[in-house]
């Protein structure tokens, strides 16, 4: 597959402007559609501001933090203030000529949940799927083949979702699904009576449904993403083999059909309710299910390569989503935050990491604490000078 | 702030619980009906008194009016072996405005949810399965909405229906395309939705 085969036509970021948020009291910043590198000391708040564009996308952020806690707050201040993220892109409906605002933030301090608007419009998060598609890489995930299988699903279905935004509320739906069924069952067990089987059956239907669709859907991604990675072989880059070790996503891989699935979860869920209410929780099922990554060359699974190999490979991973979304036309817009990854690449795989991004033409928003980093990307993208909250861009060539 | 006299303020806390209201706009409708005590607050007042006098739910269906049984119950006119179920009166009001319906209903009162406490005995469910083994009941519609307690307590209706007399059908609305809608204004949960649910034309 050629690298510059995106079909999407691109609708870059233009104007990023946060107020009250982490660090900045107000800052903007006007874009070019080139890939952004922000440089600047520790504590300077680059990451700030790839957090500030990971909210342009449904859910919590690269951070994963609380809404509250994301406003700025002064010394003296209980919680942190209404804080907004507002972007500019260009609009579809007008040949590329009138601005598309999207925008979101608290109203209030202390607000539960956040407000998006499209072009002035209040809507649920869900609706910034049609707009951007992020991908992100973040020093926190440098942990992500050594922690608990929570961590690396939530990366994972984050990838699906990316590329299937229906898959959230398949996740949402077999998540309450299977809530409401345990509450059923630990009060059954508590009161010491029988189970409401009728209601029970009516729970795991919809748990069985969500259920099969998820685990579908995450086979589609794992196995377009391995073919994306066998087409990425003259990279410098680890290749990885991927898979799903859970029993639901197996059968999916396998070419089972959905409606076999939900035939065989349904059944699991209902054989499996006298030990799940001992066990308090459901013991199997797609939310059970887990990534593996496999060192190709070294034949080892990621959790015992080298820090360096296992940031590699996930950076691969990270890239080969970036390059399937920008061909995808159904994924408008994907855009790539890079949190301190160029540091901890060698020359040779920095230079490339810089010739993919450019050659996907995709927006991509680089960090590192050093401008020196990023010199083979001077005059292709647009460099800018992050300091204690104030933002310069800097001279292009 | 105490700036209202106690029996405004009481009528501002009622208001306050209404649905759709918040202190400030409990405020704002108070001071409205006060300035306007002639031509709404006594009319109010008097259609209020007369509601809570006169307006009871339906021993048979549970939608709300004057008689019982209610005026679609006792309609001649209307198929009586169509029930269609709905959560709220609500949903009742909304399919009349249609007026393509000829049958009967059913107020469940509620949706299934464990997590809020809401059981079975909760909703009027035995009611229903009685109306349909006692009466000559040919299709039970069950117009519930497409969420996860929405769903759920049509999935249980289903069964409990089923096992109570066989020679019924329950049906479900479709879900899909709204009318005069555009597909690239859908999201990918109701196109898929559209998709499975298609028909010969």
């Amino acid at each position: 597959m050629s690298l510059e085969a995106h079909v999407a036509p691109r609708r870059p970021l233009r104007r990023l402007t946060v107020t009250d948020f982490r660090s900045y009291e107000r800052a903007s910043l006007s874009l070019d559609g080139r890939a952004v590198y922000l440089y600047g000391p520790n504590g300077a708040g680059k990451t700030n501001l790839l957090e500030a564009v990971s909210l342009l996308a449904p859910g919590r952020g690269l951070r994963h933090a609380p809404l509250v806690e994301i406003g700025r707050r002064m010394p003296g201040e209980a919680v942190g203030r209404a804080w907004s993220v507002a972007a500019v892109l260009d609009d579809p409906d007008e040949g590329g000529d009138g601005d598309y605002r999207i925008g979101t933030g608290l109203e209030s301090p202390g607000s539960v949940r956040r407000t998006v608007r499209l072009q002035g419009q209040t809507v649920p998060p869900a609706r910034l799927s049609d707009q951007i598609r992020l991908v992100w890489l973040t020093p926190q995930q440098d942990r992500l083949f050594l922690e608990g299988p929570s961590d690396r699903r939530r990366f994972f279905d984050r990838l699906v979702h990316a590329a299937e935004p229906g898959h959230a509320s398949a996740a949402s739906t077999y998540e309450k699904a299977l809530r409401e069924r345990m509450r059923l069952l630990t009060e059954a067990r508590d009161a010491g009576r029988a189970v409401d089987g009728a209601w029970l059956t009516a729970l795991e239907a919809q748990a069985a449904t969500s259920g099969a669709a998820l685990s579908m859907a995450r086979a589609r991604t794992i196995l377009a993403l391995q073919a994306e990675i066998e087409g990425r072989a003259d990279r410098p880059f680890p290749q990885a083999d991927l898979s799903l070790t859970g029993e639901w996503e197996q059968m999916a891989l396998s070419g089972a059909p959905e409606a076999d699935l939900e035939a065989k979860l349904a059944r699991a869920l209902a054989v499996g309710r006298e030990r799940d209410a001992g066990a308090g929780r459901a013991l199997s099922g797609p939310h059970r299910g887990d990534l593996a990554v496999q060192h190709r060359e070294k034949d080892r699974p990621a959790a015992e390569c080298s820090t360096g190999e296992q940031k590699a490979l996930l950076l691969n991973l990270v890239l080969a989503q970036a390059a399937r979304l920008s061909r995808a036309v159904s994924a408008p817009n994907p855009v790539l935050l890079l949190d301190e990854v160029a540091a901890h690449l060698d020359a040779m795989r920095r230079a490339a990491l810089f010739d993919e991004i450019e050659a996907l033409g995709l927006q991509a928003f680089l960090t590192g604490t050093d401008e020196a980093l990023f010199s083979d990307l001077k005059g292709r993208a647009q460099g800018v000078h992050v300091d204690a909250g104030s933002l310069t861009i800097a001279e292009d060539r | 702030m105490a700036a209202a006299g106690p029996e405004i303020e009481r009528l501002i806390a009622l208001l306050a619980k209404l649905p759709g209201l918040g202190p400030r706009s409990a405020r704002r409708a108070a001071l409205a009906l006060l300035k306007r005590r002639e031509q709404l607050l006594l009319p109010l007042t008097e259609a209020m008194a007369d509601a809570g006098a006169r307006v009871r739910p339906c021993q048979t269906c549970g939608a709300l009016d004057t008689c019982d049984p209610c005026a679609v119950c006792s309609d001649g006119s209307r198929d009586g072996r169509l029930i269609c179920v709905v959560e709220e009166v609500g949903a009742l009001w909304a399919l009349e405005r249609g007026g393509s319906f000829r049958g009967r209903y059913h107020v469940l009162g509620g949706l299934l949810s464990a997590l809020d406490g809401v059981g079975p005995e909760a909703l009027r469910v035995e009611e229903l399965i009685a109306r349909v083994v006692d009466t000559d009941v040919r299709e039970v519609i069950l117009a519930l909405p497409a969420t996860v307690d929405g769903q759920t307590t049509a999935h249980y209706l289903a069964d409990r229906l089923s096992g109570a007399a066989n020679a019924i059908s329950v049906t479900m609305l479709a879900r899909g395309v709204p009318v005069g809608g555009e597909l690239d204004w859908l999201d990918d949960g109701t196109i898929a939705q559209a998709l499975r649910a298609r028909r010969p034309v």
